[in-house]
């Protein structure tokens, strides 16, 4: 697959009162033509900031991308002005957002959200652009399309509402959608209907999907690569198969611990990452992980361990060799999934 | 319920919740406000709770199961119904009396950001629910307390006079935790203790949790949305659909034999952290989205979105059995 994305050492900082955030602290990945990667990261891990940066969403100040290259179709997004970047923003890369209550214009309909972007991008007629604002509502299976498009964001429900924000982000055919956490805020049951929504509108319009969660569930059936960053940081990164079935880093190790599976007997106890989630204040000299981590040695504390290959299709950061540890340790009973 | 269950292992029965109903009252006008339609957030939820175990609820955002957990505690007053707790039912107690009966009982709330007071440390906030019910003999006794209760949580006892924007959000569920505990109550409804948390915290507080129901013998109302947590520290669970309990059956039974389409929706619907498993299920995707409880459907109140959905489910409403072994359901499919 020829590749359609490429972020090379991008940083992102923010400078505010209390000090230097280190948001992102040099990240590199590409993504290919019609892939899903996901990017696993708990709150304040950099995972948001980091594909905002992309498309320079970042509030500038307090935010400033301090370094790093994004190139995208043969041009460097981050070299790009203002005007240029917005005829790519909305219109070939495209974003949902994690809360749909609080991403659509209340006070705007659906149909004139979802017109802006094909009026602006490309230059539709008011007539046009409604016949494709029903059409783009009727392929993320929202009832009575035509009839909706004058409903505003209120009449909607949360699942109604996120089918609406993926049907503006589709409305230009883009060829890269960035998910931010797009299911965090709704329920299992319609978190299923979106799930299966994206992976049917991929195949169907053949576009590569960033998807941001905290989720390890939803990640394992519906991307094919795997980034889990943490402080900013990406600490591991592999083929989705390989990063369940055999974490490398410590971090990944853990947060598969610690999850309840529905699908296993009762766990004696869950294995939880003990301590808390690093300052971001401070420039990590060592290995950000290095204070939570059971398998840390000296050398975690002396230098900051790189992204390097442990496998083929697989990237770690960590000293440790931890390849002989089991994922589900000590589980008596197991039970396949029905 | 039938008096044929005996309780999880043979211990009695704390609690007991027949037909209870909470409806919050649609009214219009401005001065005579007349009453149009009601909410019917809870409407007819019978269960019973035996010491020591672990009930979890589950169901969507809007089925009632919060609400279920509050007027349980009478921080809403039932529109109906009985709650029997240790003997007495509190939907009839007043004042001093359900005021003293509160000791027995508490609360753990969803929001670790919202639900402790900014401008009071830790130590007030913990100590508060001893001086409301007069716990202790002197201030230095009630101190001692709280620095204990904070050790129990795992929080240093040094941390009494911090405030709460000084922790993060694990550490401040755990001053929820504490507070729950001042009082020594048998009884606490945990109100999705840690869906606001961080997935490595989550599990944290979850063994705090079962640590501390196997030291005190506590009972826990589990009220949460992710099935998998509540299959791990449950020992049953029950279904809310809209306002009522569609099943409800011991934890490995739900989760073997579920009986409830609902139910078996909810748990396809679960991602498990495997892409081998996860490419090989066959999910049960739900169409559309839950009814208004201000207009539940006539009949089933799943009829909309089920399935399975017979003649029947739009006309009659399914009665809430035993299937055997404790493992409720109302479904037609069954009967």
């Amino acid at each position: 697959m020829p590749k359609l994305l490429e972020v090379k050492n991008l940083k992102t900082q923010f400078f505010t009162q209390d000090g230097v955030v280190h948001a992102v602290n040099g990240i590199s990945y590409i993504v290919n033509e019609g892939e899903t990667v996901a990017i696993v990261g708990e709150s304040g891990s950099g995972k948001s900031v980091g594909v905002m940066s992309l498309i320079r969403l970042i509030p500038q100040p307090p935010g400033k991308i301090v370094d790093g290259e994004v190139w995208f179709d043969g041009q460097d997004l981050l070299k790009l002005s203002e005007d240029e970047l917005r005829r790519v923003r909305g219109n070939r890369i495209a974003m949902i957002f994690q809360d749909p209550m609080t991403s659509l214009n209340p006070v705007l309909t659906i149909g004139r959200q979802i017109t802006e972007a094909l009026e602006l991008h490309l230059n539709m007629s008011r007539e046009q652009s409604r016949k494709r604002a029903v059409e783009l509502l009727e392929l993320v299976g929202i009832p009575g399309a035509a009839s909706r498009l004058d409903d505003y964001p209120h009449q909607f429900s949360g699942g109604m509402r996120q089918r609406v924000m993926i049907a503006m982000g589709l409305s230009c055919n883009p060829q890269l959608l960035i998910a931010d956490e797009p299911t965090t805020a709704l329920d299992v049951t319609i978190q299923a209907q979106i799930v299966d929504l994206v992976n049917r509108l991929k195949d169907e319009l053949g576009m590569a999907i960033i998807w941001i969660t905290h989720d390890l569930g939803v990640v394992a059936g519906m991307a094919q690569r795997v980034i889990v960053m943490y402080s900013g940081f990406i600490v591991e990164e592999a083929h989705v198969d390989e990063i369940y079935a055999q974490p490398r880093h410590p971090y990944t190790l853990g947060l598969l611990r610690s999850i309840p599976r529905l699908d296993l007997g009762r766990q004696k106890r869950l294995v939880p990452i003990e301590g808390l989630p690093p300052d971001l204040l401070e420039a990590p000299s060592h290995c950000p992980f290095a204070p939570r981590c059971s398998f840390a040695v000296d050398k975690c504390w002396e230098a900051n361990p790189p992204l390097e290959p442990v496998g083929p299709n697989h990237k770690a950061a960590c000293w440790v060799d931890i390849s002989g540890v089991k994922v589900i340790a000590d589980v008596k009973e197991t039970e396949v999934a029905a | 319920m039938s008096a044929a269950t005996n309780g999880v292992n043979g211990k009695g029965k704390l609690l007991e919740v027949n037909d209870l109903k909470m409806h919050f009252p649609i009214t219009k006008g401005i001065v005579f406000q007349r009453q149009v339609g009601a909410i019917k957030a809870v409407d007819g939820v019978s269960f019973d709770l035996y010491s020591g175990e672990t009930l979890g609820l589950v169901g969507e955002s809007g089925c009632g199961k919060s609400t279920t957990g509050r007027a349980i505690l009478q921080l809403y007053r039932p529109t109906d119904g009985q709650v029997v707790f240790e003997g007495k039912d509190l939907v009839q107690t007043k004042g001093e009396e359900l005021r003293r009966m509160r000791r027995r009982m508490q609360m753990i709330f969803q929001d670790p950001y919202a639900s402790l007071n900014p401008r009071m440390t830790v130590g007030s906030i913990v100590g508060e629910p001893l001086d409301v019910h007069g716990i202790g003999s002197s201030r230095k006794e009630r101190q001692e307390r709280v620095q204990e209760l904070l050790k129990i949580v795992g929080l240093n006892p040094y941390f009494v006079n911090r405030y709460p924007h000084e922790f993060s959000g694990g550490q401040r569920q755990r001053i929820g935790v504490a507070r729950a505990l001042a009082v020594n109550p048998s009884f606490i409804v945990a109100d999705e203790p840690i869906s606001a948390l961080d997935v490595s915290i989550q599990a944290q507080v979850i063994n705090l949790m079962e640590d501390l129901q196997e030291e005190l013998g506590l009972t826990y109302l589990f009220i949460a949305h992710d099935l998998s947590v509540v299959r791990h520290i449950s020992d049953r669970i029950a279904v809310m659909y809209l306002g009522k309990i569609v099943e409800l059956a011991d934890r490995d039974e739900l989760y073997r034999n579920p009986m409830h389409p609902y139910t078996q929706a909810l748990l396809s619907a679960v991602p498990i952290p495997d892409p081998k498993i996860e490419n090989q299920r066959k999910r049960i995707i739900l169409e559309g989205d839950v009814p208004s409880p201000a207009n539940p459907p006539k009949g089933c109140n799943f009829c909309t979105r089920c399935p399975r959905v017979m003649d029947i489910c739009r006309e009659q409403e399914p009665t809430f059995k035993d299937y055997g072994d404790g493992h409720y359901a109302a479904c037609f499919l069954h009967e």
